[in-house]
């Protein structure tokens, strides 16, 4: 696989690293000449000293035949506008942006980005993990489209005591697995939910509210 | 017309001078307030300190609505940016962003947003000037179709 990184700070320098490692082919575009200089020194040859968000340089960094441009500087118009490139002028099928203002997520999702790393939205999950909260989790994404979410059992939730053919689950949501004392089960239409149980399950954005409402109920809302 | 200028440069300041003065109503955003310094005693308009691709900022600056949005900083990526925001969310009809990337420019008018290139329109008055041919490419592409508008515009090609 051919895989186009551009942006040569810590995220794009370790990922070339790693990929390099992995057996593919990289070329990573870093326009400071000092610090793609100093990456080429250790890892060879493979490093383009010019703006990736230039169409010229693009090219010539071989974009037209990319499998992937993943586009890892800080600055996020710098990332939509790379995948943009790659996406419409050189026909790169698959696009993965840096994203660092949460806010800028949908914007880039529906300019045709294929894949959000959200490195502030990462920090949020795990800080949220750390607290107790009423709040639905999200673990993580498999597509643009779904997330996993863990909703952990309170007292007072509706579910408890009641198994998952039992509760109203929105369409296009799947429960599909619960964490009780650490360990992780399977969860059966006939499981008996119990306080402390965390819920996993996959599904859309649209089915949050009604996951909320059969899984945390309305005494954690405030 | 209600007309939104990000970018308080020379050529920001000297469009938003003129429009204002031809009786529009003109609003501009620019990072730096140090920028409208550039604005004389007479503009009338508006001038709002902030980010002009942030969403939230252009519509606290009361960019909903308008009929002409102009992305004029020193940025091409931040021009294509705020442009993709006035188009797709805020859907402001006549979009014009200042590319100085030709290719970049080309490939944003395809994507419903009417650039300006500085470098071709600079280098082909050059060569006019030296009495050569020009570069054959073009310095404003108007836009093709807005992006929302693609499948419908796809589906009245059909006929043709």
């Amino acid at each position: 696989m051919f895989v186009l990184v551009v942006g040569g700070g810590k995220v794009g320098y370790y990922l070339t690293k790693e990929l390099v490692q992995s057996g593919h082919e990289v070329v990573l575009m870093e326009k400071d000449r000092n610090r793609a200089s100093q990456i080429a020194d250790e890892v060879g040859s493979i490093v383009v000293p010019h703006d990736g968000c230039e169409g010229k340089y693009l090219g010539e960094a071989g974009a037209n035949r990319a499998d992937i441009v993943a586009a890892v500087t800080g600055d996020d118009e710098d990332n939509l506008v790379i995948c943009q490139m790659a996406k419409h002028h050189f026909d790169v099928p698959r696009t993965i942006a840096r994203v660092n203002n949460p806010k800028n997520e949908e914007l880039f999702r529906h300019l045709g980005v294929d894949e959000l790393i959200s490195p502030t939205r990462m920090v949020l999950g795990s800080i949220e993990q750390d607290i107790p909260v009423h709040e639905l989790l999200h673990l993580g994404a498999i597509d643009s489209e779904l997330q996993i979410i863990e909703a952990h059992l309170q007292a007072g939730s509706p579910a408890i005591g009641r198994s998952p053919s039992e509760l109203a689950i929105p369409d296009g949501c799947s429960l599909f697995a619960v964490v009780r004392d650490g360990v992780a089960t399977a969860l059966r239409p006939d499981s008996v939910l119990a306080a402390g149980d965390k819920v996993i399950a996959i599904g859309g954005a649209e089915c949050e509210a009604g996951l909320r409402d059969q899984l945390i109920g309305a005494a954690a809302e405030e | 017309m209600k007309i939104i200028i990000v970018g308080c440069g020379r050529v920001g300041a000297v469009l938003a001078e003129g429009l204002d003065a031809a009786g529009h109503e003109v609003i501009v955003v620019d990072l730096s307030t140090r920028a409208f310094d550039r604005l004389s005693g007479e503009f009338k308009g508006q001038a709002v300190r902030g980010d002009g691709t942030d969403e939230d900022t252009l519509r606290r600056a009361g960019a909903v609505g308008a009929d002409v949005f102009l992305a004029l900083t020193e940025g091409d990526n931040r021009n294509v940016m705020a442009a993709q925001v006035a188009v797709e969310n805020l859907e402001i009809e006549k979009v014009v962003a200042k590319i100085n990337d030709p290719v970049r420019a080309a490939a944003y008018a395809e994507l419903g947003i009417t650039t300006v290139c500085r470098t071709t329109m600079l280098s082909d008055s050059i060569l006019a000037f030296l009495k050569h041919e020009p570069s054959g490419i073009p310095s404003v592409i108007a836009a093709v179709a807005p992006h929302h508008e693609h499948a419908a515009s796809a589906s009245a090609e059909g006929k043709a």
